[in-house]
This record gives C-alpha cells, structure tokens and sequence, in this order.
C-alpha cells in the first residue's frame, strides 16, 4: 500500500496535466493511415539492414491488392507484413492499394549494361517472343508491349532495380513469392528459366530508360484470355469485394 | 418475468442486428421440409440467435484456418502440449459435425466430450463453455447446422508425449474443470448476471486473461493476467488498477473499449484487436453495456508482478535522455511531445498503464512490428503503427521504451536490450 500512494498520486497528476494539452494533430486522410508502411516503402526502392524494399507508389492497384491480400494470408510469405496486416478487410487493403497506385512514381535512372551482345540477343528475344518450346511466354504478353504493365493487376518491368528484378525471379522458383496458389503463373514461368536467362532478362530490363512519353500513355490493353486463364489466381476477385 | 423480457429484447436486437450488418438471409439455407410455417419461423429465430451467440463466442477465429473458408477449421494452436489443429465444424458428415446432434454438442460444450465420448482437450475452453445455457447451445447448433457443408478434412492435432495419453484428461478435470451453467448471483441485478454469463461463459476471457499452469489450467486469480499459451503476447489482468481493471472508468468508455477497440484510455492490439472486430463489435448494446457493468465491478487486486521503477541516477538519466531523443525522432510525431496522443488514432503514452505494464511484452512487440487497431464497423480505416525492427536496434529500442514508461509521469522498470532480443526471437 505505501508503494502504491505515490503511484496513484503520479496517475492522477499525470491526468490533470494532460488535460491542457492539446491533443496531436491527425489529418483524416489515407496518407496519414499508411504512415505505418512508409517507413520502408518510401517513394523510391531502398535498401534495409536485412532486406530490400521496393517502392509501391504508382504500381497498378489491383496488382497492390492482391500482394497485400497475399501477404496478409501468408500467401506471399513475409512474416512482417502478414504482422502489420493482420485482420485487416479487403476493404481497407483495397483503399491502401488504390491510395498507392494514385501516387506518381519516381524512376530510378536506367543502370549500365555491360552485358555482351549474345546476352542482349538472348534477353530481347525472351521478352519479345518467349520460347514456346518450354511454354516460356513473351513478357510483352502480359506486361504490354512497352513493358509498362496491364491495369489493373500486372505491374510494369521498366524502372525496377536488377537486384530487385533477380531476387523476384529467386523467390517465383522457390516458392516464397506465392506459396501455395494455384495456378501461380510467374512461379511456372520462372521454373523454366535458367539462372543465366533470368540474369540477362534483369539486367536488360534494368537498363532500360522510362521516357516522360511512356509514362503518359494509357497502360490499360487487357490481358489475353489465354493468359488470363493460366494466370487465373492474378485476377482472382476478392470474395468480400465482389 | 423481468429477465425473460430482458432475454426477448436481446434475442430481438440481435436479431435484427445481424441481419442488418450480415446480411444473412434465413431463408434457403434449409430444405424446406414439410413443417408448419411457425415452426420454420422459429427455427430462423433460433438460427439467427445462434449465429449472434457464435459471433459474441468467437467461434469463427479458432475454427477458421488461415485465409480458409469460416467455419472449416484448420487453424493451428501451438502450445506447450502439442499442436491443436481445429476441427472443422460446418455440418459436413464426413469432415465435419453433420452427423452430431443437438444433445453431442451440448456434451461438448457442457462436459468437454466429443461424440463418441472421448474427452477433450481444454484447447477447446469447455472449462468456460460449460457455463453456458442448453438454450443458448441449440441455438449455436441450430447455427452452425444452417452453414452450408464445407468438405475439408484438417490433419490430426500431434499432442506431445506424456500429454497425448488421453486418460490423464480424467485426473486434469478432477482438479481443474468444474462443470455447471452459470448461476445467476441473488443480489446482483440482471444487468451484472448476464455480463458475468457472457465473461465468464461464451466469451471465455479468462481462457486468455489469466496465468496458465503446468497442465494447462488456470490458476491464480480469476482474469487476473497472463501470457498467452505459445505466443508472445501478455493478456493483462482485468483487476489490477496497474494493469486493465476498469473499476475507475466510467461504463461508456468499458462498452467503446469492448466494441471500437480504442478509447482515450486505451487501445486494443495483438489478439485482443482480433477479438474486438470479429467478435466484440458485433455485441448488442445491452450485452456490451452488461459485460462493462460486470467488468467495472470486478474486486481490485494487486498486478501479476510489479516493476520497479529505477532510481534516478546519473546512469538512469543518461539513458533516459538518449532515449528521449530517439523518441523525437521517431515516435514524437503521433504520440505528441507530451506523450498526449490523439484520441481515436494514435494512444497516448502518457499514464498510458500497458506501456508501464511490469511485463514489457507487448509494448516491445508493437515498436518491433506495428500494427494497427481493429477495424470494426465504426472504426472502418483505422490509423497505424510502423513497425521498428528494422530501424532502430535492440539497444535503441531499449533505451526509447524505457524513456516512454519513465516520462510524463510514467514510472516503469527500465528495460534492457536482452528483453528486446528475447521478444525478437521469441515472436509469433
């Protein structure tokens, strides 16, 4: 008891000064409720103590959504993010992603190519055409034909890091980018690539400029039926949404 | 008399309240067999009973896999006796409880016995559900029974040795279940009665909110505070003024802590936010209001353990002002400069009991990984906290948080970066 009066002595003078401050001031807006992710998912990629973070401002919103549905149901395994979303609805995930794609992207300059000419060859004729043989799909198939994505669930490929681009192709093979879904086409494509063409693709994506021009076209050409079929679970509704 | 037009004003409200927010529809959920129609309005009206009583129990959470279907099982407990694999309770015949009648649920419920007489783990908390009433069971059967069949076989729970020897279920519930539905305390009024039913029953706080024994039972102090089984969260005690009694506070701010999960007080995280959306929000106004009155007025006890708070040396001081400046740099923004917080978003920190809590587990937890408050009806697009542990190391971590639980009047033991490593490892 005689360690408790000061306690309660501090509780209550600690209520009585608090009431003449006034409390923080919070905007009501969606900015100030992602505050919790800007920390690593600034407006441009960064690199952590541990891990790399790319940037989300400015990818397709439906693209968005479905990571963070995938994060949050361990689909995608990150156990931060699957922490931080924990019982959020479809809903609020889906305000979140249609925050970030409302967001100009910022580009990083194109990095140095210092592949040899084979390499070029190789990685141009992979994008541009695929190799049936192996059911490797041509990249502009779905990512468009100037690689800046489909709305709304494929990304673009030009202005990301090479790194950024490999560690992508790493986690599709083993299984970390979408554990567990069916029909995971990127995890079936990337499968059949070797360490070798999955390098030359990265680097030659990575080396691309992003023109003010392209930016302003409309990305909006939508996905073949035949891929939107082998690539069903990308276009996935959410049964809460729906 | 009083009490039955209490009960038929919930049953009512419930009603109407679930099919308001669910938008369930009643109908065509069972064939139509050839019954009277009053008889089929009455089954409807026990149904909806039931899916509000199943909400305010919580059934889904445990019974739900990760992003599985409701109701289908699935959802792994990890514990110190073994990993418990739900069962999937859709009235599927084959994989689920299609096959049970209403009286094998009651004795799962009321005795902890599954249908062929096997006793059950506690895992299931029929050490709290026994309380409940057989009207309220049928309803929750009736319930459960309407959900269309979900075919989904979840692999067996693997118990650990010498657990997994069932009979010593036997000697377990000599000494720690006591069976029997709740009895109403003469004295107290109807209000009280059912808030303690709905605690101390169907919502099975104390499964959380009290300290676990060896074998798995509670002990101590009814809802006197505890750590979770298998995770690292601490569920604080509900009547210790240190730690979440609520006897100082007034009714409305119980009930908006119960089903916002956010006062000026306080804000709910971890498990107890899950709590809050998917079960605590959907209460009734009168059930919110009789759980407050019965938590208000649970007798006050002295915390689990207490903290000492350090004396101020010139060492303590150092430490505290390093930790003042990380906390500028990176807390100061939303907390306010006075650790004032702004109500309805982001908590203060000041007077603030579950930062000066005397096991700093949880606190440690939010800077480490964020989160955000629950997200109910009323409180659609809560705001957030980022995660840390990427940012600031154990050390800092340390150094901020015991800043924080000695500022503005807060008193709290210091905390050391070996407790920060710990939570880091020991996370789930």
């Amino acid at each position: 008891m005689i360690y408790l009066a000061p306690l309660v002595f501090l509780f209550f003078f600690q209520f009585a000064a608090a009431a003449d401050i006034p409390p923080v001031n919070v905007p009501d807006t969606m900015a100030e409720r992602v505050k919790a992710c800007i920390t690593c998912h600034g407006p441009e990629d960064k690199k952590g103590r541990d891990v790399y973070y790319p940037r989300i401002a400015g990818k397709p919103e439906g693209y968005l959504f479905n990571q963070l549905r995938n994060f949050r149901d361990g689909r995608r395994h990150y156990q931060p993010m699957a922490w931080l979303l924990k019982g959020l609805p479809d809903q609020y995930l889906q305000d979140m992603a249609a925050y970030f794609a409302s967001l100009k992207q910022i580009f990083p300059p194109p990095e140095p190519m210092s592949s040899a000419s084979a390499n070029i060859e190789l990685a141009r004729k992979l994008i541009s055409q695929g190799d049936p043989a192996r059911e490797i799909p041509a990249c502009v198939e779905c990512h468009g034909k100037d690689l800046m994505g489909t709305a709304p669930f494929i990304p673009g490929l030009l202005g990301l890091p090479r790194i950024y681009i490999i560690a992508q192709f790493g986690s599709w093979q083993n299984g970390g980018v979408m554990r567990g879904q069916t029909s995971d086409c990127m995890s079936e494509i990337a499968k059949q690539l070797t360490a070798e063409e999955a390098n030359v693709i990265a680097t030659w994506l990575a080396a691309q400029p992003v023109s003010e021009a392209l930016l302003k076209q409309e990305h909006s050409a939508a996905l073949s039926e035949k891929m939107a079929r082998r690539c069903s679970s990308i276009v996935m509704p959410s049964p809460e949404l729906r | 008399m009083k009490r039955s037009v209490i009960t038929a004003a919930v049953v009512g409200l419930s009603l109407a309240a679930f099919l308001v927010s669910i938008g369930f529809s009643p109908v065509s959920e069972k064939p139509a067999v050839a019954k009277p129609e009053d008889n089929i309005v009455e089954q409807q009206v026990q149904q909806a009973r039931g899916a509000y009583l199943a909400h305010i129990g919580n059934c889904m959470a445990c019974h739900t896999g990760q992003s599985g279907q409701p109701y289908a099982g699935g959802h792994i407990l990890e514990t110190f006796i073994g990993t418990f694999i739900t069962p999937n309770i859709t009235p599927d015949q084959e994989t689920g409880i299609g096959l049970w009648n209403e009286e094998d649920f009651w004795r799962a419920l009321h005795e902890g016995k599954g249908r062929n007489g096997d006793l059950l783990y506690p895992a299931f908390p029929y050490t709290e559900y026994t309380k409940i009433t057989r009207e309220d069971s049928n309803a929750i059967f009736a319930y459960l029974q309407s959900l269309p069949p979900i075919q989904r076989q979840n692999p067996p729970s693997q118990i650990h040795f010498p657990f997994n020897f069932r009979p010593l279920i036997y000697i377990w519930r000599a000494f720690y279940f006591e069976q029997g539905i709740y009895q109403p305390e003469a004295g107290k009024s109807d209000e009280w009665n059912r808030g303690a039913y709905l605690v101390q029953g169907l919502g099975h706080c104390n499964a959380c909110h009290t300290t676990r024994n060896p074998l798995g039972a509670s002990q101590g102090e009814i809802l006197g505070g505890g750590q979770l089984m298998g995770s690292n969260w601490y569920a604080p005690s509900l009547t210790s003024l240190q730690e979440a009694s609520t006897s100082d506070w007034p009714i409305h701010e119980i009930v908006q802590l119960l089903t916002v999960g956010l006062s000026s007080r306080a804000i709910t995280t971890g498990p107890m936010a899950a709590v809050v959306s998917q079960s605590l929000q959907h209460l009734s106004k009168d059930d919110a209001r009789a759980m407050a009155v019965y938590l208000q007025s649970l007798p006050k006890t002295a915390p689990h353990s207490r903290g000492i708070a350090p004396e101020l040396t010139e060492e303590v001081d150092r430490q505290l002002q390093h930790g003042h400046k990380i906390y500028k740099t990176h807390c100061q923004d939303c907390h306010g400069s006075f650790g004032q917080g702004a109500p309805g978003a982001y908590p203060a920190l000041a007077g603030n009991r579950s930062v000066t809590l005397a096991s700093p587990i949880n606190v440690i937890r939010s800077i480490l990984y964020g989160g955000y408050a629950p997200v109910t009806a009323s409180n659609p697009r809560p705001y957030g906290m980022p995660p840390f542990a990427h940012i600031l190391n154990d050390e800092e971590i340390a150094l901020v948080l015991s800043y924080i639980r000695n500022a503005w009047g807060n008193r709290g033991s210091i905390i050391t970066s070996v407790q920060v490593d710990r939570s880091r490892k020991g996370a789930q």
